[in-house]
């Protein structure tokens, strides 16, 4: 089976709170000091989940594709360490300022540009926006069948299972291909390239679009194509104030804080 | 016409809680876009929950009532919504960040030609745009965001508005909507209830939740005992719920359920981002973790610093004591 991951490169998901600024007149996120940006972890589960599918179907390929400044490259890059096949990276100044609309819509041009695979697959949110909607608007796009945040992805000959967490359990979904998928945390952890896998990788060629090579004006795409406009970006305050109840003994520190509970009108 | 078309969803106990809670903003909003309230309702037997649509804030009811779209599916409910708003042409859609309003809402935007915000923490009209205040960088920022093409699709947040008082006095045109049979490519072949064992996460007014620093699942099972105690939900990180030592239904969370209960008990939970965007509208939180430094104090209104297995036997019978 030929499958397409989509992956973004963003900034660290773990960076400690502490660590993280927002420029609130730029309405940007600050580089955090000393902490690399990653591969958004979904996509990274994304990419494994495509590994799997190539694996289980014997032959294929997996052709990896992200939209960004430089810093994409190493997205790119890691999913090729990671196994992945080939790699290509949109990469044009009118993509700046875009949102998940334009993006979906590059995304869906160059996966046509590619040929439709079999299976298209996304992270079910890229972890610095956190909207989650990419997948399912490219699926659209394409009109092709979706099923989103996905735990499981199973091939029964030319048709695919997933399993999809939903509030109250797990659904069981079978789709035609191609279809699109995405893929949660639940997934399970991504492998991890090994030293001799980084290397073969940085060697290998990553292919570059433009929103020419893909047919695109630069109307319609970055921030001149973009149908949500962001009006103010900034950091959320706290104003508790913790009372630690301290205590000779746990027994007096659970008494202390049922007590206080209690005085506080909370039990 | 309706200035907001909220799409519903059901459960036995009529419309959903979150779907309340959406009415009540689109009855809040509607004022400033100067039109009424309407409510989509897809499924089966709809007609007990289109009925406490008008007395919860709704002007008008569409449903689309057919065995077909008795559980959501995205083929089947795609055209169906796509159908409701094309006859409704609101000026905004609201959708719950549900499972269902996940996967509908940016695939039914698209397909009408403008876009989704999801998740919406806060929303306030400005002209004729509705402003939505999310969360982002998994929960350390703030955006405020528009959508510029219409209608302008937003989901929200489950719990982050408030329904109105249920008015007996006030009703709703029902609108009944034809349900061409489905033509489905994805189809749902089965499904794996979660083990519910008592109170729901989202329902529960005091919720008990655990982490990584438990250091396995046998830990659990005392945290459901102080439950018991408390009539308390249990909770758990993406850390324990990872490692397999509670299930996922139960993480709370970005990527989990949120939740906002009066009490939340944070154990061996260090406070990461991405679990307080779960937990942050919590009234009062209270967290134990041997580390003093540990993030989910800064969040905390009481705290105790120690190691938890010595802190919980005893929390359980003071609790005890003091509920007796
Ligand atoms: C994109 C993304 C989405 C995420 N979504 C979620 C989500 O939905 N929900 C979620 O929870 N996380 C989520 N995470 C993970 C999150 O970043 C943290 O890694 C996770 O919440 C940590 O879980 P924890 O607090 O249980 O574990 P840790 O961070 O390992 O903390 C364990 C704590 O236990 C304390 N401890 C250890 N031993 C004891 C003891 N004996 N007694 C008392 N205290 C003790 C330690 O001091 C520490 O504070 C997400 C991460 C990413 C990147
Ligand atoms: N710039 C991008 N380049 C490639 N893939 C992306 C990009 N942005 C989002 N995606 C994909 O779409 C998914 C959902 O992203 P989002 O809708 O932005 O939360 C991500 O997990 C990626 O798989």
């Amino acid at each position: 089976m030929d499958v397409i991951v989509c992956v973004k490169q963003i900034p660290d998901p773990e960076t400690p709170a502490a660590a993280f600024k927002v420029d609130e007149a730029a309405m940007q996120v600050l580089p955090a000091q000393g902490i690399s940006p990653v591969i958004s972890p979904f996509d990274a589960q994304a990419v494994e989940a495509a590994l799997r599918i190539k694996d289980a179907s014997g032959d294929g390929s997996v052709n990896i594709i992200s939209l960004g400044p430089d810093s994409a490259r190493d997205a790119i890059k890691h999913s090729l360490a990671m196994g992945a096949d080939e790699g290509y990276h949109l990469k044009d100044d009118a993509f700046d300022g875009g949102d998940a609309w334009t993006t979906a819509l590059a995304l869906s041009k160059a996966i046509q540009h590619l040929g439709v695979p079999d299976v298209l697959i996304f992270g079910r949110q890229a972890a610095d926006w956190d909207q989650g909607t990419v997948g399912s608007i490219v699926a659209e796009l394409l009109d092709l069948p979706s099923a989103t945040v996905l735990r499981a992805v199973e091939m029964t000959g030319d048709s695919i299972t997933v399993s999809r967490v939903v509030a109250d359990g797990f659904e069981n979904i079978e789709l035609p291909t191609p279809c699109v998928l995405t893929i949660s945390n639940e997934f399970g952890d991504p492998r991890y390239p090994q030293l001799r896998q980084i290397m073969q990788a940085a060697r290998k060629q990553v292919t570059e679009l433009t929103a020419a090579d893909l047919g695109l004006d630069a109307s319609e795409v970055g921030a001149a194509g973009a149908r949500v406009q962001m009006h103010a970006l900034f950091q959320p305050t706290s104003d508790v104030e913790v009372e630690i109840i301290e205590g000779d003994t746990p027994e007096e520190k659970a008494a202390g804080l049922v007590n206080a509970l209690r005085e506080a009108k909370i039990l | 016409m309706a200035s907001i078309l909220v799409f519903g969803e059901t459960d036995d106990a009529g419309l959903t809680a979150p779907t309340l809670e959406m009415l009540g903003a689109a009855s809040r909003l509607s004022g400033d876009l100067g039109g009424g309230v309407a409510l989509a309702l897809i499924g089966s037997g709809l007609a007990d929950a289109a009925a406490v649509a008008g007395p919860a804030g709704a002007d008008t009811v569409y449903t689309a009532d057919a065995d077909s779209v008795a559980a959501y599916q995205t083929d089947s409910y795609l055209p169906v919504a796509q159908g409701i708003v094309e006859q409704d042409s609101p000026a905004v859609v609201l959708m719950s960040q549900s499972s269902m309003g996940r996967d509908l809402a940016p695939r039914l935007a698209t397909r009408l030609g403008t876009a989704a915000i999801m998740d919406s923490l806060g929303l306030e009209v400005e002209g004729d745009r509705v402003k939505a205040t999310r969360s982002c960088y998994g929960g350390n920022a703030r955006q405020v965001v528009t959508v510029q093409t219409d209608p302008q699709v937003v989901t929200v947040r489950p719990k982050s508005q408030d329904p109105l008082e249920a008015d007996a006095s006030r009703s709703a045109d029902v609108i009944a909507v034809d349900v061409a049979e489905p033509t489905l490519r994805a189809r749902t072949t089965g499904k794996e209830q979660a083990e519910s064992e008592g109170i729901r996460l989202e329902d529960a007014e005091i919720v008990v939740s655990g982490g990584r620093g438990l250091g396995g699942p046998e830990a659990f099972a005392d945290l459901e005992s102080l439950a018991g105690v408390l009539t308390a939900a249990v909770g758990s990180s993406r850390a324990a719920c990872d490692l397999g030592w509670y299930p996922p239904s139960q993480q709370v969370g970005l990527t989990g359920t949120v939740v906002s209960p009066t009490l939340y008990v944070a154990i061996a939970i260090s406070g990461a981002s991405q679990h307080m965007a779960g937990c942050g509208g919590s009234k009062n939180i209270v967290a134990i973790n041997k580390d003093p430094d540990a993030p989910i104090f800064a969040f905390s209104r009481f705290g105790i610093v120690d190691d938890y297995k010595k802190v919980l036997p005893a929390l359980e019978s003071a609790f005890a004591e003091a509920l007796d």
